[in-house]
């Protein structure tokens, strides 16, 4: 019992690092129906500009974010005015390519930047521990729970209840339409991907005050999708359930099954596997609306 | 450059190459391709034969997203299905190569059929996911089966043999990815000759309309699948016949992404566009792999890996904004430039 528990305490803080990545990648879906690839690598960047910040500068915490915060807002300005703007009315895949170039050309610049290294600042950031019987919750998880919860009830409020919100939601259902009635469609993009960009550059602050980033974490991008799919790619609650339910569905079966498989790493696949049955049986996740176009 | 050229019969007019001057070029270049290996080093030798295997494995792609709209991020995966059925069947079974590589590309035929499945309900991004997971659990399944593949070791693979001839050396494997890659194209512009080719444009451009005008989704999407697919084996089988040695790192998640890219940048649903494009993202490669040791001595050490990463995005992100057509437009532009000259200007678009 005490080894499920430790599986589904450690497979919890996996899961918040997915919420995180699948938030900031539900935002511009829910915009502008483009999917981002690069969402993963605004993470890689966040925890590196954080170590800046933090470690190089010696700010103080709050300093730190908003500086943080404001550079995020930049990149992703600058994103969507010189890449994604130019591909209004593209085919879809055109969008997608221009997000994996993206994320390439963000790989290479961490690289260029930081030299691509291992950094870390533990004890930086506010820790939280918690017991649970013999079970302790690391503190990632708590962290990392805290603030996606927080992102959650930000972002839904402001799609439920603002003028942008609903405008943003209004361009993702028809671009033309939008347009008609006066509502500025490139205002409502660069907002959503301001939007992203933050979300991602917090989770990666978080994310090197506790485990430290380096380049493969952009990879975590990769399986987040699934949780995206899993979620329903225009909910952004369900990217938050989805996210826990897949971080622990993968520790505890990689737990158990890895022991009676000669090669072991199914936690690798899990999210794939889970990928193509949603894909198959429910391909507008648990709680994506039904817009899917079946043929 | 094809003036006044005038079509009087069907045959003329389905004819691929209309002028004498065409049939005159394609003679030079195949001429060319012939003699290379007289008089170029080994180094280009092996530069050129990836770029043919990257032409064979682009076209597959090409046939699948380009013609029929399927976009498929698990390319790379259908290749080492490929690979692996060729190593094992010559290596374990001793079976002859020209045996081998052809139920290679039907071991990944079949792959591509299996992952095509999910085609029918879906499209668009989730298309791309499903492919993408396609990708992640072949390569699991090949690590899994060690007994038979090597897992995470690898497992050596024979020169291939074609009935006493070995081939041995750069300029004779050359020459077979040559006549593989000629013959893959040939075949390539014939499909999309063909009714089922232009099924897949038809299915491309609105699937609801092909449907409506009686081209069967199913069967033809699968067709696809199965074709790109079989492009994908033959390139994968190539490949680790090339290196002597077949390991899951030879096929890593990014090229099929960068396969796409030589897609984008030759252009799409075009054959010439497919080439080129292979050519040009392979050729990019080598301008990297020159210039890096010179960056990282006048920069930085890690701008050399910096460059490596950036380059191939930078000018796929370029081509999207400023030439979505890709180079195979660029070239009519240039040809029609050419033909009016001195009045280019006023035909200018």
């Amino acid at each position: 019992m005490t080894f499920f528990l430790q599986l589904v305490v450690t497979g919890l803080s996996l899961g918040m690092i997915y919420a995180l990545v699948a938030i900031g990648f539900v935002i511009i879906v829910k915009c502008s129906n483009a999917f981002n690839i690069a969402q993963g690598h605004f993470v890689l960047i966040g925890g590196y500009l954080g170590y800046t910040f933090l470690v190089v500068f010696h700010l103080p915490l709050w300093a730190a974010l908003i500086l943080a915060i404001g550079t995020a807002a930049l990149l992703g300005l600058a994103i969507e005015r010189l890449a994604v703007r130019p591909l209004i009315g593209q085919s879809e895949l055109a969008v997608i390519m221009m997000t994996i170039a993206l994320a390439t050309v963000l790989e290479g610049l961490a690289t260029l930047i930081w030299g691509g290294e291992y950094k870390t600042y533990h004890g930086v950031l506010p820790t939280l521990t918690l017991k649970l019987g013999q079970i302790s919750v690391p503190p990632e998880s708590l962290i990392g729970l805290m603030v996606s919860v927080v992102a959650v009830a930000v972002l839904m409020f402001i799609f439920r209840y603002t003028k942008i919100g609903l405008a943003m939601r209004a361009t993702a259902e028809d671009l033309q339409v939008v347009q008609s009635l006066g509502i500025k469609a490139t205002t409502v993009y660069a907002v959503s991907w301001v939007i992203a960009s933050i979300v991602g550059v917090v989770g990666g602050i978080l994310l090197g005050g506790v485990s430290g980033v380096m380049i493969p974490l952009a990879e975590i991008g990769l399986k987040a999708f699934a949780v995206v799919l899993l979620g329903g790619a225009n909910s952004v609650g369900g990217a938050i359930v989805a996210g826990i339910m897949l971080g622990v569905l993968e520790n505890v079966a990689a737990g158990y099954l890895d022991p009676l498989l000669p090669g072991g790493g199914f936690a690798q696949i899990f999210p794939f596997v889970v990928m193509i049955i949603v894909l198959i049986f429910r391909p507008n996740g648990l709680f994506g609306l039904a817009r899917i176009e079946r043929i | 450059m094809g003036r006044g050229t005038f079509q009087e019969t069907y045959a003329q007019d389905m004819a691929i190459f209309h002028t004498p001057s065409q049939w005159g070029a394609l003679v030079v270049f195949l001429a060319l391709l012939l003699a290379c290996p007289m008089f170029v080093s080994d180094r280009v030798l092996t530069i050129v034969t990836m770029i043919g295997i990257a032409i064979i494995s682009v076209h597959g792609l090409n046939i699948l997203t380009g013609y029929c709209g399927q976009i498929s991020m698990g390319h790379v995966g259908f290749m080492a299905v490929g690979a692996y059925v060729s190593a094992i069947l010559t290596a374990k079974l001793g079976w002859p190569f020209w045996c081998a590589l052809p139920c290679a590309a039907l071991a990944a035929g079949m792959a591509g059929l299996v992952f095509g499945l999910p085609s029918l309900k879906i499209r668009g991004f989730y298309l791309i996911m499903a492919t993408l997971a396609a990708h992640f659990i072949i390569i699991w399944i090949i690590l899994q089966l060690r007994s038979i593949t090597g897992g995470p070791d690898g497992m050596a693979v024979p020169k291939p043999r074609i009935g006493s001839l070995v081939i041995d050396s750069k300029a004779r494997y050359y020459y077979l990815v040559m006549v593989v890659a000629c013959l893959a194209t040939y075949i390539a512009v014939n499909i999309t000759r063909t009714r089922a080719g232009r099924a897949f444009v038809a299915i491309r451009d609105n699937d609801l309309a092909a449907e409506v005008m009686g081209i069967n989704l199913f069967i033809y999407k699968l067709q696809a699948f199965f074709i790109g697919c079989l492009y994908a084996g033959v390139a994968g089988a190539l490949l680790v016949h090339y290196y002597g040695f077949a390991s899951v790192d030879q096929f890593p998640f990014m090229d099929s992404v960068w396969y796409l890219g030589m897609l984008i940048v030759g252009g799409m649903g075009s054959i010439a566009g497919a080439v080129l494009g292979a050519v040009a993202l392979k050729l990019l490669d080598e301008l990297v792999t020159i210039m890096g040791p010179v960056l990282s001595a006048a920069v930085a050490a890690q701008a050399a890996a910096s460059l490596a990463l950036m380059a191939r995005g930078v000018v796929i992100i370029l081509f999207l904004i400023f030439e979505p057509r890709g180079l195979v437009h660029l070239w009519g532009m240039v040809k029609a430039y050419v033909r009016l000259w001195p009045f280019s200007r006023e035909e200018a678009e």
